[in-house]
Parts: C-alpha cells; sequence; structure tokens
C-alpha cells in the first residue's frame, strides 16, 4: 500500500506493507535510526515521535495510520544546523547516559513544553512517565526540561522586547 | 607548522560536559540495530514454550516453504559443526540450540534465517516442535534435593542438581565465637531473582565474509576483546580473523556480559550463508532468556556479645542458577564475592557456604550493576545489622558506629581475605545524617508514632569491593584481568586514546579524556577515546563490576605519565636544560626559577618535528595495568518512608546517598551514575522480580510484569561525598557505577521495616510490594491479639 | 516483534466504515487507538484478515453536554477526556480516569469507544460507564443497538457488540446539581493495569442519595457493576458508617485470584479501602 507521510517536513511517498509499524518505517525505510525500539508491548517510550505534534510510540502505531500525516523525529529537533534548546540542555544537565531513551525524553519534554512553558518537578515526571529510562534516575532529565522551559521563555521574552 | 593554542586543562574534577552527547542528543548514535549491511539477512529463534521437556521431532518443512526464508537451524545441524553446546563464563556448558531436551522456558530450540525480519517471525510460527513434558523444578531447595531428575543429564558423571559447593572464612573460629556469643541475630531472605533489563536489548550483525575469511561481529558487548577470545574458541574461528565491534551500547549493567546462544547461531548462519545476519532480541526474550541476576536465598546470622560488639558472622546461601551455570564471575569464587558480606564491621571471623543449584528457570546469573554478588552481600549484612539493632534495643546509628572498622584500621584485612584499601566510614555516616537532619526526623517519626502514623527511618552502611582483579586472583574464564590504554599524541597536541574497556552510558569518551588532561596537560576536547573495536583497541576485559575506572583508567593514567616522562626528556631539549631543572605545571614544563617554559603541545610537535639525538621519535604508548588490589568504595545511605497501613503501600519521603568513591574524576558524570544506581536500588526494593509458577512458566517475562519504575514512582534523591582516595590507584580513584545499585537496596527495606516496627513486623521480602505490607501488617496484628 | 500480515482499509465516513464492516464481517476488525490491538498483533495473539481504521472518521471524537444528556464520541482519547474542562469541573470520575490510564503517550492514542470494545477486566473506562449508568450505541448497517454499560461487557474480551457493529457513542444523563463523583486506582506504577479501581458517581438531593453509581476495575473477569452497593447507599445520609457499608457490598461481589499484585484478601481489602475513599471523595464534591 502506497503512504506519503511527512517526516520532518520532508515528503516521503513509500509502498509498505500494512502491517509494518511506523517506527520500522522510519528506521528501516528511511534511515532514521534515532528512533528506538526498546521493548515491544508499548511500555517503555523509547519509539516516541511527535505525529501531527502529538508524542506517541511509534511501536504502537502503524506506517499506514500516518497516511497523510506530519511526523517529527529526533532527527528533526536541530533546525538550520542550531540544536534545540532541549537537546542543548540534555548535555548541559547530564540528561542522557547511554542515549538510548533520549530522543524520546527529548520529544516528550518538548511536548511539553509548548503546552507549559515552566513545568514543576512533578509535572515533568508526570509528563515522561511513559518514557523509562534505566541509567539516570530521572532527576537529570527533569531538569533538562526544566532548565529548556526557561530558557525558550527568557529567548521568547527577549524576541518579544 | 605551529603547536596549537594553549586552553583549559579541565582535567579530574572538572564536570565537563560529556562529548558522546553530541551524537545522541540529534539520534546520530549508532547503536546495534541501527548497523546495516549489504545483503543483510534478519534471524528469529524458536524457543520452548515449556519449562523442561524432551524435543521429540522438528518439522521445518512449512517454514522453510514460506517465500524469503533462507534457512532454518536447529541443534542437529550445529551439533554437525560441534556447535550445539558452548562454555559459559564460569566454568559450565550451555546448549545453543536444544539437541535432546529443553530445560528452562523460553530457550533457544531453533532458528529462521529470512529476507526480512517480519518474514523470520511469520517462518518462526510455522516450525513445528513436538515435546514429551518433564518434572519440572522451579524451587532449588526441592532441585536440589531430588536425585530422581537430573536437569543437566548432559553431564557425565552428573548424579543431582547440584550446580557447584563452595566456602569461604574460618568454621571453626566462627563456631567457637557463635558459641560464645551472648546473642545471636538470625534472618532468612531471599534476594530475589531480577534482571539488568537495559532499554537496548542484545543483538549482533554476524558477517563473516566467505571470501576473506574474516568475521566482524557487531555485538551488544560489554567485553569486546573477551568475546573475541571466546568465539576463537568456542567457533574455532582464527583470532586474527575475528573483528568485535561493540557500537554505542544502550545500557549493559552486567546483561551484556555473557556470550548468548543467539551470537553463536547468527555467526554460524552467517558463515555458512556467506552472508551477514542480524539478530536482535525481543523484549520478552531479553528478559525470559538472558543472563538475569541475583536469586540468592541467605541465611544470615551474627554473634554479639551484649554491649552489641559483632564478633563473627555466618551466611549459608542457596543460590539458584536455572539450567545452565552461566554466571559472569572469577572462576576462583563461584559464589562471587559475597564474602564480602562482613562489609564494614570489624568482626574477628565469618564462615560463608553456598550451594548453587540447577532449576528449569533461564540460566545466569550475572552480575546486575553490582560487582560479582556484592549486592547481595551488603544487603543481608545491612538487613542483620538492622536487627540486631531492635533485638539488642540500641539505634541503628549507635550499633554500626560500635561495629564500624575505625579509619585509622585502614589498610584493613577482613576475616574473609580482602584488603580493604582505604575508608572513613563514621564521616560517610556523619554526613548522611547531617544531611537528614537525623535527629529532627527521629523526632518526626516518634511523632508520627504516636498519632499512629507508620513513617520509617532505614539507613544502609555498605562497602563495596570493585575493579577486578588484581591477575592473581580474578580472571573470567581464564583471561587475566587486566585492563588497557594506549595513548597516542598526535604533532600538533591532539591525542587519540584507545581503551580496553567499553563504555555504555558511563560517559568513558570524557571522562578518560579528562584522566589524560590531568596527566598530560592535553584538554578533554583535544583527545578522542576509542573503545570497543578488538582491531583498533589493545586487549582488555571489557566494563562491569565498577572496573573500568580501577583498571582502564588506571591503565590511562600510568600510560600519560609515561609518555609525560619521555616529554620532559624533550622539553629539556627544547630548553636547554637539564631533565632535573624541569618542572611540571599542569601543561608545561618549566624551568625552575624561570619564565621559561614550554607546553606539552611543543613537546609534541618536537617528539615528530625535533627530537632529541638518540631519543625514539614519536609520543605515543601502551600500558597494561594489573592492579596491585580492588578498591573499596563505600557510603552511607538513609531513606525516610510512610506507609499507609490500610493499602499497604509505601511512599519514599526522603533519599539521603552520601558516596565516597576515592577522587571523583567527573563529579557530575559521578552524581548520575549514583542517580541511576539509587533508581535501580529502589526498583528491586519495591517492584522489579521474575518468579516462575509450579509449571516453570516465567512470570516477569515483558514490561508488563517486569515493573521498571518510572519518573513519577522514583524518589527524589539528595547526594552528598565524602572523599577518601584509594591509596593505590594511581589517581586515587574507586569505581563507583554500582555502588548505588549494592548499597541503596537495604536501606529501602530497612525503612519500611522501621515503620513497620511498633507493630512487630520483623521481616519483609523484597521486592516489598504493598500486598506484602499489608498481610505482614496483618499477621503482625494477628500475632500480637 | 511483528505483526502478522494482514489487508487494511482507511475509511473517512462512518457509511463507509459500516459497508466494510458489512463486507469482512468476523474476519474484520476495527482499530481504534490501537493501543491493546497492536501490541496483541504483535504478539501474535490476533490475526485479523483486515484491519478497519476508523480513525479518519469525522465527528467521532466529539463531548457534548446538551439537553440533559452527556456524550461522548467513541473515538474521544484518554488524555483528551482526562483534560477537559467539563470533566476536571464537573465529571471527576472521567476526568480522573482519564489521567490514569496507562501512561501518556499510549493516552494521547487509545480510545474511550477502543478500550469498552476490547473489555479487559482491569480496564478502566468499562466501570466509568457503569457508574455513569451510561448508555452504549452500537451501529451497523441500518441498524442501531443500545446497551447498558454493565449489560454491554459480557466477560473477559467480550462484549455485545457484533462483527459487523460499531461503537458510535457513549452517553448518559447529564448531571444536575448535587452530582459527585471519583475515580480511585491502585497501580503498581505508571503504565501497570489497576490492582483494583473504583469508579462512583453521587447524587444528593436534600442530604440524601437520591443516586447511585459504583463500578469495579480488576475485580472479575469483567468490570462490575456493584448494585448492592448502591442499594446501600440510595435514600441514605452520607456518612462514614454508610460508606463502609456499602464497602461491605461491592467486596461481597468481588471475585479475584491470587497473582504478583497480592492475595484476594489484600485486593478485597483494597477495593474496601478505595470504596470508603472513594465515596467520601465523591460525597464531598457532590456537597460543594
Amino acid at each position: 500500500m502506497e503512504v506519503t507521510i511527512t517526516v520532518n517536513g520532508r515528503t516521503h511517498t513509500k509502498s509498505v506493507e500494512p502491517r509494518m509499524l511506523l517506527v520500522h518505517f522510519l528506521r528501516e525505510e528511511l534511515g532514521l535510526t534515532g528512533t528506538h525500539i526498546g521493548c515491544d508491548s508499548s511500555h517503555c517510550g523509547a519509539c516516541t515521535v511527535l505525529v501531527d505534534g502529538t508524542p506517541l510510540k511509534s511501536c504502537t502505531y502503524l506506517a499506514v495510520m500516518a497516511n497523510g500525516r506530519s511526523v517529527e523525529t529526533v532527527e528533526g529537533l536541530k533546525q538550520g544546523g542550531k540544536l534545540h534548546v532541549i537537546q542543548e540542555e540534555f548535555k548541559e544537565q547530564h540528561g542522557l547516559q547511554c542515549g538510548y531513551c533520549t530522543p524520546g525524553m527529548m520529544l516528550v519534554g518538548k511536548a511539553l513544553l509548548e503546552e507549559n512553558p515552566n513545568p514543576t518537578d512533578d509535572e515533568v515526571r508526570f509528563a515522561i512517565s511513559g518514557n523509562i529510562c534505566r541509567c539516570t534516575g530521572y532527576m537529570n532529565i527533569v531538569k533538562s526540561i526544566q532548565a529548556a522551559g526557561k530558557r525558550m521563555q527568557a529567548e521568547s521574552a527577549d524576541a518579544a522586547e | 607548522m605551529e603547536p596549537s593554542e594553549q586552553k583549559a586543562v579541565r582535567g579530574v574534577g572538572h564536570s565537563v560536559r560529556r562529548v558522546e552527547d553530541d551524537r545522541f542528543i540529534v539520534g546520530r548514535g549508532n547503536y546495534l540495530d541501527d548497523v546495516k549491511l549489504p545483503r543483510m539477512l534478519h534471524m528469529a529463534i524458536v524457543r520452548s514454550p515449556l519449562a523442561h521437556a524432551t524435543i521429540e521431532s522438528i518439522d521445518i518443512s512449512e517454514a522453510m516453504a514460506l517465500e524469503g526464508v533462507v534457512a532454518v537451524v536447529t541443534g542437529k545441524d550445529l551439533e554437525a559443526h560441534k556447535l550445539a553446546w558452548m562454555p559459559t563464563l564460569s566454568g559450565d556448558t550451555q546448549a545453543v540450540l536444544a539437541t535432546d531436551k529443553v530445560r528452562f522456558q523460553g530457550q533457544e530450540v531453533a532458528a529462521v534465517i529470512a529476507e526480512s525480519p517480519y518474514v523470520a517471525a511469520d517462518a518462526a510460527e510455522l516450525v513445528e516442535i513436538e515435546y514429551e513434558p518433564l518434572d519440572i523444578f522451579v524451587d532449588p531447595y526441592k532441585a536440589l534435593e531430588n536425585t530422581e531428575t537430573i536437569i543437566r543429564s548432559d553431564k557425565e558423571g552428573q548424579a543431582d542438581n547440584v550446580a557447584y559447593e563452595w566456602e569461604a572464612g574460618d568454621k571453626a573460629k566462627t563456631d567457637q565465637l557463635f558459641a560464645e556469643a551472648d546473642h545471636v541475630v538470625k534472618l532468612h531472605t531471599h534476594y530475589p531473582r531480577s534482571h539488568p533489563a537495559p532499554l537496548e536489548t542484545c543483538g549482533c550483525v554476524a558477517d563473516v565474509n566467505g571470501a576473506t575469511g574474516k568475521a566482524t561481529i557487531y555485538l551488544t558487548s560489554q567485553a569486546p576483546h573477551a568475546h573475541r577470545t571466546l568465539f576463537a574458541l568456542v567457533a574455532g574461528l582464527p583470532e586474527q580473523n575475528i573483528r568485535v565491534i561493540s557500537p554505542d551500547v544502550g545500557g549493559g549493567f552486567g546483561n551484556k556480559v555473557p556470550i548468548y546462544p543467539g551470537y553463536v547461531v547468527a555467526t554460524a548462519a552467517s558463515l555458512l550463508l556467506d552472508a551477514p545476519v542480524k539478530w536482535v532480541e525481543s523484549r520478552s526474550e531479553n528478559l525470559m532468556s538472558t543472563g538475569f541476576a541475583r536469586d540468592y536465598h541467605m541465611d544470615g546470622e551474627l554473634a554479639l556479645t551484649s554491649d552489641g560488639t559483632i564478633t563473627a558472622m555466618r551466611c549459608h546461601i542457596t543460590s539458584d542458577h536455572g539450567a545452565f551455570f552461566a554466571d559472569a564471575q572469577p572462576t576462583k569464587f563461584r559464589a562471587g564475592l559475597v564474602h564480602i558480606c562482613t562489609g564494614s564491621y570489624d568482626m574477628q571471623a565469618a564462615h560463608i557456604t553456598a550451594k548453587g543449584a540447577y532449576t528449569n528457570k533461564a540460566p545466569g546469573g550475572v552480575a546486575y550493576r553490582c560487582s560479582f554478588r556484592v549486592t547481595e552481600a551488603s544487603y543481608i549484612i545491612e538487613r542483620l545489622v538492622q536487627n540486631a539493632a531492635y533485638e539488642l534495643g540500641m539505634s541503628p546509628v549507635e550499633i554500626r558506629r560500635k561495629n564500624f572498622i575505625k579509619k585509622e584500621q585502614f589498610p584493613y584485612t577482613s576475616c574473609t581475605g580482602f584488603i580493604y584499601d582505604s575508608g572513613d566510614y563514621d564521616a560517610s555516616l556523619d554526613k548522611a545524617l547531617e544531611m537528614l537532619g537525623y535527629d529532627e526526623i527521629m523526632a518526626e517519626r516518634d511523632a508520627a508514632r504516636a498519632e499512629g502514623r507508620l513513617m520509617g527511618v532505614g539507613i544502609a552502611t555498605f562497602t563495596e569491593v570493585v575493579g577486578a582483579g588484581n591477575s592473581k586472583e580474578y580472571d573470567i574464564a581464564g583471561l587475566k584481568m587486566f585492563d588497557s590504554a594506549e595513548l597516542r599524541v598526535h604533532p600538533t597536541g591532539k591525542a587519540i586514546l584507545k581503551l580496553g574497556v567499553q563504555t555504555q552510558g558511563q560517559g568513558h569518551e570524557t571522562t578518560f579524556a579528562q584522566i589524560v588532561a590531568n596527566e598530560l596537560g592535553i584538554p578533554p576536547e583535544d583527545i578522542a577515546v576509542g573503545h570497543g573495536d578488538t582491531d583498533n583497541t589493545p586487549y582488555g576485559l571489557g566494563t562491569y563490576a565498577s572496573r573500568s575506572t580501577p583498571t582502564g583508567g588506571a591503565a590511562t593514567a600510568v600510560i600519560a605519565r609515561k609518555l609525560r616522562d619521555k616529554a620532559k626528556k624533550i622539553a629539556a631539549h627544547l630548553l636547554e636544560a637539564s631533565e632535573g631543572d624541569l618542572e611540571w605545571d599542569s601543561n608545561k614544563f618549566v624551568v625552575k626559577g624561570t619564565d621559561k617554559s614550554v607546553s606539552i603541545q611543543d613537546c609534541a610537535f618536537a617528539a615528530y618535528t625535533n627530537p632529541p639525538d638518540g631519543e625514539e621519535p614519536g609520543l605515543e604508548g601502551v600500558h597494561y595495568y594489573d592492579p596491585p588490589n580492588m578498591t573499596y568504595p563505600f557510603g552511607a545511605y538513609a531513606v525516610v518512608v510512610e506507609v499507609d497501613p490500610e493499602t499497604g503501600e509505601w511512599e519514599v519521603k526522603r533519599m539521603v546517598a552520601v558516596d565516597d568513591c576515592g577522587v571523583r574524576i567527573n563529579p557530575m558524570v559521578v552524581d548520575g551514575q549514583i542517580h541511576g544506581g539509587l533508581t535501580e536500588g529502589y526498583a528491586m526494593a519495591s517492584m522489579q522480580y521474575i518468579h516462575y509458577d509450579d509449571d516453570g512458566n516465567c512470570v516477569g517475562g515483558n514490561f508488563i510484569d517486569y515493573l521498571i519504575p518510572t519518573a513519577v514512582e522514583t524518589p527524589k534523591f539528595e547526594l552528598g561525598e565524602t572523599v577518601t582516595p584509594s591509596p593505590h590507584h594511581p589517581i586515587g580513584a574507586k569505581g563507583v557505577g554500582e555502588s548505588a545499585t549494592v548499597g541503596s537496596p537495604a536501606a529501602y527495606v530497612n525503612a519500611v521495616l522501621d515503620a513497620l516496627q511498633p507493630l512487630g513486623v520483623k521481616n519483609l521480602e523484597m521486592p516489598v510490594t504493598s500486598g506484602r505490607v499489608w498481610e505482614a501488617i496483618q499477621a503482625a496484628k494477628a500475632a500480637a491479639e | 516483534m511483528y505483526p502478522p500480515r494482514f489487508d487494511y482499509v482507511a475509511p473517512t465516513s462512518l457509511e463507509e466504515a459500516l459497508d466494510a464492516l458489512a463486507e469482512h464481517g468476523d474476519e474484520g476488525k476495527i482499530i481504534a487507538g490501537g493501543q491493546s490491538l497492536i501490541p496483541m498483533l504483535k504478539l501474535r495473539f490476533a490475526s485479523p484478515e483486515t484491519l478497519i481504521d476508523i480513525n479518519r472518521l469525522p465527528g467521532m471524537d466529539g463531548v457534548s453536554e446538551e439537553g440533559g444528556t452527556l456524550r461522548f464520541g467513541a473515538l474521544c482519547r484518554h488524555n483528551q477526556l482526562g483534560a477537559h474542562p467539563l470533566m476536571t469541573s464537573k465529571y471527576h470520575v472521567v476526568a480522573e480516569a482519564g489521567t490514569l490510564i496507562a501512561d501518556p503517550l499510549v493516552r494521547n492514542m487509545g480510545s474511550l469507544g477502543g478500550s469498552l470494545c476490547h473489555a479487559d477486566p482491569q480496564a478502566d473506562w468499562g466501570s466509568v460507564m457503569i457508574a455513569l449508568k451510561a448508555t452504549i450505541v452500537c451501529q451497523k448497517k441500518g441498524a442501531t443497538r443500545e446497551f447498558g454499560a454493565a449489560e454491554f461487557m459480557e466477560g473477559i474480551f467480550t462484549t455485545k457488540l457484533a462483527d459487523d457493529e460499531i461503537v458510535t457513542e457513549i452517553r448518559c444523563d447529564a448531571a444536575n446539581g448535587g452530582f459527585g463523583s471519583s475515580y480511585l486506582k491502585m497501580e503498581r506504577k505508571v503504565g501497570d493495569f489497576a490492582t483494583c479501581g473504583t469508579a462512583i458517581a453521587l447524587t444528593l438531593k436534600d442530604g440524601t442519595i437520591a443516586s447511585a453509581g459504583v463500578g469495579l476495575t480488576a475485580m472479575g473477569a469483567k468490570n462490575l457493576h456493584a448494585e448492592d452497593a448502591e442499594k446501600v447507599l440510595v435514600g441514605q445520609a452520607p456518612s462514614a458508617e454508610l460508606f463502609a457499608e456499602a464497602a461491605e457490598a461491592a467486596v461481597a461481589i468481588a471475585d479475584v485470584r491470587e497473582d504478583s499484585r497480592g492475595t484476594p484478601e489484600y485486593k478485597k481489602n483494597v477495593l474496601r479501602t478505595f470504596m470508603k475513599r472513594g465515596l467520601a471523595k465523591a460525597a464531598l464534591r457532590a456537597q460543594a
């Protein structure tokens, strides 16, 4: 079946089996391997992407369901050669260790900050509770997302002046 | 040509941001499943649904008939190449694909190789296997008693289900001290079966080139060099033709130390089919068949005098290894280093015995974020000490202080033969209590109790033994436990460091560069760190057991110093001074009492452009470091909980962790390691375990049943530190990756027990689920009536 | 893990969807959010010939309160309901369940109708709809059937829904004054299925309970309707004693087994505790 999916702003038309999971479409058909697979049962969030802006588990979503939709992956965060603030803050706050959960965490964080630019510790924890990290104990992931929120606010305040 | 400009050195002690993050944050890591080769085929494994059964027949015809299927491999096929069995890292053997019978649910029976992973999965369903069920043993005590059903019937002379028996310590002296004791404290407890469950599962891409004979094996490996040697020994491939590449690894925690059947089958298939073969586990395969951890049933006893002095300890362990004894630990120590179980306490004697059982469960067990069973050791002693405090009417703080090995006793030889390198246990406990506000918290707890609320404070003060070896005592499958570093300084003053250890998130690419910076003055950003590729790194035993800093880190410091010595000769030549007149000042040699100096970059440049007469050109070298001793990190953890008496749920209100890992190379990275360890400790204490029903069905074979805490459940940690350098490590550092997993479970459990202390609850088993807490409360209430 | 082969259609109108259902019969399977179905496909516990994707049907995710009726489109996502201002201000039982199901990512996709049709006894929406005495509207080509929520759910993974039918809407009476509700759930961690869940809806009139709805999660082979507990409550003034009595009536119908979540005694104890707490919470809201 032919699908047309916009991924990180680029439109791709491909013929896929209806059973192909979105995560495999991204990784195998497009070579975008930043989206990871960690569990099979929809419990870890390593495969998180944004579909029309909403964070979803791409291992629990068929590629055909994304037909005509817009998908953002970790590879789309950096724009015009410039890292997204959330990427910078994950590095700055040591929000990652092995890096396997990081793409999902950053995308969920980005979606959260768009709705709630100044989340509390508990609000961040609630938002990332569909994403498992085995390395960091979440402490610095929370800090990274909060720090990104603060910077984004400060930057938009600067821009408004 | 001019050497590069001077930059800040930022060596040991700086929270340098990690260089590896640059690729991870943009999704450009290169994990195993990201490896894609031309003509690559995909493998799926057919596994046993039964825990113990003979294989009557295997019919592969339907699977073979499916379009896109290239081959179906069974144990019989491997037998023809003497590959149906392989050695484990603990001297046992393990079936690669079962030929005679299956011994646990999820065991590998056949493998399908197909053009796509989807087709491989389709075909795996079509392999028809007939089984004849056998009696199943999931209880190690019952397995040990039984001599009718021999799980390891394949082993010549095996007439029971005993994997091994082992002991340490002084039985006679221990017995005598127990006979003389005023008080004996006993605890029977089970450290349940757990699984490291790194977020990335295990897998490989085996690429055996039929034209060149070169086997390139991409592997989720914590120990690529050791794995290459084992591949050479198992598969009979010439070692120079094997290249193991461990790409970015999505967490290891001990899970990626052993060799698994899938690796061997994929390699054999690649050899036979002359095409690359990829195999990546599903999460269920990971949890149900690869390296579990723990599963130690422990009977611990302390002998005490009436004033609370611990004189001796006994511990008997019944350890459940599943179908194959597949621990990854030094040959000499069959039960691991569990005889560190005397912990932080000065006692006269101890006696430890262990009996390993074969059962119809998945094989293991690996050291999950711990150095060879140190977690179990730390847990039993810290639980026993708390019980002793309650039974003698002492405070858990007082009894620890009374029995701590004192600062001035180091180096301290323990009664089970370890030489603790350095420690200051009182200082770390002081710090933890101060951070906690211990007196205020205890007052708060007592006030809560007066209101009928169940609040508890738990303490654990642990001592670890990490950083194997020395090579005299420690080996893995005969390979001595040293490690290595190769350092090449280029003419422009930039460097490449190559390691025998392998990072899985620990940040070696940054922290090891800091060690070089510290010793040689080259800033970390000017140093590329290579690891995980056996063709391009010196031999090493790999990263596990918190050994990278103690061994590979030491090797790095030593080789950097050796190059600095050589640079000094060059500096003397450049400055026209004698070596004796030169002083090292962080990144340059200065002629004493002058402002004349040359930088390390100047020396590097001269090493290639203007070497002194008679001096070998270049500035590079390799060092193999055989540590004189292990390192002994320690710490004090305190946890405050409140229990809901109606539901048994408990919540961590505070978690204070003071760690002493000697000198901290990168404080930011150290804190990150501790956060992670504390979380995994919490996971084991509260929810994370694998168990089996009576039919040998695995409960915990997916993330629905195997519970991993999310950010919501995970406590918020408060960290503190003391610094007691290791006297024998070149930069005074100790391992730290596992301290928190080792030390914290007892702190959490002790806290819940403390909350239930007024009710008379004496024991809780991990995981301390709300159901277990509630049942314990009911039982205590019933007993009080 | 990889799903088996299937065909796929994505109708863009209800009519097309009903045609597709009529055509494929028991070989067709509706996929809504897919958060239970796709994992089951990956485990190969399900192998439909054709998936009928209803995510593109227009107007299936609306929420309205008009003319004394509260209506939910079957494709309302869990998070949508959890955050809906009408739910967070008035129908707390819906808002609370909507933020406790699975995890935030699953909640972004999983749907109310899909969850009800999946009929997992450990799932939450069935209990909520029982408490609200909701009606589930099932449509097929040329015919519509309606069921009460308790009646709709027949047992583990089984409902009244026929192979050629689709749930289009769930509706219940809108609350007037004196309404209060709550959903309590014990989960071992975020993303876990319930150890126990209690959905409670009360309407107070002149200081007494005029109507009560109680649905129970994970307490039997389906979401249970605690009718006896409701009977205990109706006509009485709220009190701790009354709630304790209602709790016992709920515990009496629980049919639970031992597993890693606990013993039957423990689970019943949680139910008892949650009934008391949930009733108190709902009553407080009803009085506000």
